[in-house]
């Protein structure tokens, strides 16, 4: 690398004592004397992953990224310029030009859950009492919609629906799982989660050893719970049997699919499980380094997490010699920076490593390529979830729940009309409709409508799929997914039409931009969505152009975003939820008991 | 950080066998599904692949489908595999490659991508279609970028794909003066926070300009010669030499129009360049021409 050219816009000294805090010695060039310099392209390389949280000190110094506070990380980190500008410019939480006001801004939840619950109006009302506002896609909080988040200058970002104490809607179900311990155990210490039997499944783990784990977790037929539903025992086995790298495993915690919510629950509530379990990944897989990549938005979680890692290192559950294993394992929280594709595994890889959040062509794939190219294992926290219970009750234990090819509980995120919005733990298998009731039913006096499934990424279905028992098998089977457990409900009174238009807009904001069939794709089919909004009706052309659009993004796309970004709004085309086709008229079907 | 894989693709003396459109064709390992359809005979569009670039496969215009995945794969960075299936010419590539040539040019002018336009022909891509019922399709609309006398940026052309980015950066010109900002369909090319090039990192060696395919960077004297509706490609001469600046040694292809130098590139298979020149060779040819002669007569 050349020497970098940089201007000559100097940071105050506000903006160097707040990246200074971050990195403090870690930099990339260090002036022994001024002679002897230590720099060089490999120390560049491994200080590179420090630019997203200095991007962060930044951002929350001053509000803004400024030109000078952007040269001087560039100069601690020796970054060009332009690349760090490209990242800081990639990511909705930072911005690169001077605001008016310098102070806090409201974020405020604008897709389907918030929006048919008073988003608009909580906007106005905001904005009429003089609070900066920010239209934000879904803030992972739809069971208390309209969702809000505060972006703080030069203090913590909160969320004030955090200062309530947390009631789980099943809270005392002697049945649940995974849930079992929210609200029973004190999120904030380590002791109490330990009393309730926290941390015996990691000295299980280490009785039975790597090889033994593995097995077990294959064993269980558990899959991700991130949406992809990929073999958890096989992604293991593929990181273990590396060797001669390090490794990584990672919890992702993103969670930015519009509906889910599940992760930040468990998070907030039960932070220690999520590391013990990211823990036993670790041993599993004989990767030393972990990593918490958890969305931006989410200030409680990151400081439950950040404080039960703390403990954990303290009692000696991490770092040199995990509960006396001999194994080497610690883990480092990163917090994104409002990116809904970071949660694609390789643009997570991407925005660790402090480049933009593009994702990389797979093969080749992150078991033996992933975290700056080395092996590496990421999970959805409930997958790691899950992995405690594979190891306290045996796989064959596990498998006492659920169906043959589903096994186990699954954690599902209710909201929009539902009477007690919140997440679900229920055994595969159960129904659609059991699980409405279980929430009490659609709220309001309008009668069902749609069923939203799996997210933005997901679809709709009718209130004739109410019988659908929530496995993977019976979701494919129907032509639909369970994806990362959202169902949303929508009643008759729904301008659905809406609805549509802004999952659109959703996948228009959050392509990366890198390939063309999604980067135009998703803004081509939000015009065609706009034009249906506007005339009522989509026209022949639009209709032929719609399936066009939606094929080439499935067929040709580099990642998920784009392979899933027509899915919703197709679903909701074919089943005559926008006003045309077969579907319509079937508004007063499959009211709830 | 990419390392750069072999971008031609030939890279052992293992050979694997596929099948492309039914025919067999065996081809070194580390081969290109691209390579390989060429050795078949195949013609593929490419937009973001280059043989002097680490390919990046964004631009998916060169996709094909190989038996057994889900979606269609990028021909330009796939190797080849023992026993693979390829069709380059079924309904579904050719009907993704349509709507990617389609898309872009929706949204963004490609008159002067020389390339691309036999290609929107031959899939008969028609962009017309996305702006209708008074409702226009989103455009990358901009003015052209003049800022200084040695070349322009005019974005409303650039497809995005990265071909400047890489040429700035790692696999030539190691100066990183300009890189992707921005996300979606607002992602552009530029310099840190938009400063003119004068004031960024950029040391005019050109190399942008040598690969990008669409004219959205371009030569100053090409720019103006278009603007006065005066260039004419067809009846321009290009002159191999060497540059005389220094010793490295580097060939030079000199375009010339009425006996004025137009514009200058080296040619990508060069083995000294690799296509990539230096602010001396790409812009320093002033000397060989007087600066202020009025343009001469057309030779009859
Ligand atoms: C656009 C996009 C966003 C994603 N977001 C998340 C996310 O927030 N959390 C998550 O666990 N997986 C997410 N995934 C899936 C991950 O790529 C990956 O499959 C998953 O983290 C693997 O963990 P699992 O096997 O435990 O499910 C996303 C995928 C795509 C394409
Ligand atoms: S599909 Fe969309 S999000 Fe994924 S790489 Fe392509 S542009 Fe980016
Ligand atoms: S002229 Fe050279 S240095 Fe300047 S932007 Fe182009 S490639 Fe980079
Ligand atoms: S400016 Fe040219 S080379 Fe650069 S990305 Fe755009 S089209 Fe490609
Ligand atoms: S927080 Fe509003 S939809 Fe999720
Ligand atoms: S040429 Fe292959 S993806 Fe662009």
């Amino acid at each position: 690398m050349a020497d970098l050219s940089i201007s000559e816009a100097n940071a105050d000294a506000i903006e160097q004592a707040a990246v200074d805090a971050v990195l403090g010695d870690q930099t990339a060039e260090i002036r022994e004397t001024e002679r002897l310099v230590r720099a060089g392209t490999q120390r560049r390389r491994d200080h590179r992953h420090l630019l997203l949280p200095a991007l962060h000190a930044l951002q929350n110094a001053k509000g803004w990224i400024s030109p000078g506070g952007l040269n001087y990380v560039c100069r601690q980190l020796q970054v060009p310029p332009a690349e760090a500008y490209g990242v800081a410019t990639f990511y909705d939480l930072f911005r690169v030009d001077e605001p008016d006001t310098i102070g806090d801004v409201t974020h405020v939840c604008v897709d389907a859950a918030c929006q048919i619950s008073g988003s608009a109006e909580r906007q106005r009302e905001l904005a009429a009492r003089g609070v900066t506002v920010h239209r934000s896609p879904c803030l992972g909080q739809c069971d208390r919609a309209p969702a809000e988040f505060v972006q703080a200058v030069a203090g913590p970002d909160r969320v004030d629906a955090d200062s309530q104490p947390y009631v789980l809607p099943q809270h005392g179900d002697s049945s649940l799982r995974l849930l079992r311990r929210i609200g029973v155990v004190d999120p904030n210490s380590l002791a109490s989660y330990q009393a309730a039997g926290g941390y015996e499944a990691l000295a299980a783990a280490i009785a039975m050893g790597p090889t033994a784990v593995c097995d077990a977790v294959a064993a269980s037929g558990l899959s991700g719970r991130g949406g992809a539903a990929f073999p958890t025992g096989v992604k293991w086995r593929a990181v273990a049997a590396e060797q001669g790298r390090p490794k990584h495993v990672v919890a992702n915690c993103d969670e930015s699919e519009p509906g889910t919510f599940k992760d930040r629950v468990v998070m907030e509530n039960d932070p220690f499980a999520v590391i013990e379990a990211l823990t036993i990944a670790g041993f599993a897989t004989a990767a030393e380094n972990g990593w918490i990549y958890i969305r931006g938005e989410y200030p409680l979680a990151t400081r439950r997490l950040s404080e039960a890692i703390v403990q954990a290192r303290a009692a000696g559950l991490l770092g040199e010699n995990v509960a006396g294993s001999g194994h080497r394992f610690d883990i480092e929280i990163r917090r994104g920076a409002g990116a809904y594709i970071c949660g694609e595994e390789t643009a997570l890889f991407a925005s660790i490593e402090g480049f933009r959040g593009e994702p990389r062509s797979k093969p080749p794939f992150p078991t033996t390529h992933g975290l700056f190219q080395e092996p590496t294992a990421v999970n959805n926290p409930e997958t790691l979830l899950n992995v405690l219970e594979v190891i306290n009750r045996g796989a064959d234990g596990y498998r006492e729940v659920g169906t043959e090819n589903s096994p186990g509980t699954k954690l599902l995120c209710l909201s929009g009309r539902v009477a007690r919005p919140g997440v679900y733990e229920v055994p595969f298998g159960t129904t659609l409709g059991e699980v409405l009731a279980l929430a009490g039913g659609i709220s309001g006096d309008d009668p069902l409508r749609a069923v939203l499934l799996g997210g933005a990424a997901g679809n709709f279905v009718l209130p004739d799929q109410l019988d659908m028992p929530m496995t993977l098998e019976d979701a494919r089977q129907r032509g639909t997914t369970l994806g990362s457990g959202v169902v949303m409900a929508f009643t008759a009174e729904v301008d659905m039409v809406a609805v549509a238009v802004r999952i659109a807009e959703f996948f228009r904001g959050e392509s990366c931009g890198q390939c063309v069939p999604c980067r135009v794709g998703t803004v081509r089919q939000h015009e065609t969505m706009v034009q249906l909004q506007q005339s009522g009706a989509l026209t022949e052309q639009r209709r032929e152009l719609s399936d066009d659009i939606a094929r080439v993004m499935a067929d040709a796309s580099i990642c998920g975003l784009g392979h899933t970004a027509a899915s919703a709004v197709g679903s909701a085309l074919r089943l005559g939820l926008l006003g045309e086709g077969p579907g319509d008229g079937g508004v007063d079907q499959g009211r709830l008991p | 950080m990419t390392l750069p894989t072999n971008p031609s693709g030939a890279a052992s003396e293992v050979n694997v066998n596929l099948t492309v459109n039914g025919q067999s064709v065996s081809v070194p390992a580390g081969t290109t599904i691209h390579r390989a359809c060429e050795r078949a005979g195949i013609d593929t569009p490419t937009l973001c692949w280059a043989e002097n670039l680490t390919p990046v496969n964004v631009c998916r215009v060169c996709v094909v489908e190989v038996e057994g995945n889900r979606t269609l794969v990028p021909s330009c960075a796939r190797a080849v595999e023992e026993g693979m299936v390829v069709n380059t010419d079924s309904e579904r590539v050719r009907h993704s490659r349509r709507m990617v040539l389609e898309f872009l040019a929706s949204g963004v002018d490609l008159d002067q991508a020389e390339g691309l336009r036999r290609w929107l022909d031959e899939y008969e891509a028609d962009p017309g279609r996305y702006d209708q019922d008074g409702l226009p399709a989103r455009t990358v609309y901009e003015e052209p970028k003049v800022q200084d006398n040695l070349y322009i940026r005019d974005y409303s052309r650039c497809v995005l794909c990265y071909k400047c980015v890489e040429a700035c950066g790692d696999d030539a010109q190691h100066t990183y003066a300009i890189a992707v900002s921005g996300r979606g369909f607002d992602a552009r090319i530029s310099t840190e926070f938009d400063v003119t090039l004068p004031d960024s990192a950029c040391v005019y060696c050109g190399n942008c300009i040598g690969v990008c395919p669409t004219g959205a960077i371009q030569f100053k004297t090409e720019f103006d010669l278009r603007q006065a509706s005066d260039w004419r490609p067809d009846e321009q001469t290009v002159t191999q030499t060497v540059c005389s600046y220094c010793g490295v040694g580097c060939n030079l292809e000199l375009h010339v129009q009425d006996e004025r130098i137009v514009k200058v590139t080296s040619p990508a298979d060069h083995s000294v360049t690799h296509g990539h020149l230096c602010i001396k060779g790409r812009f320093g040819w002033q000397y060989v021409q007087p600066v202020d002669a009025p343009t001469r007569q057309r030779r009859p």
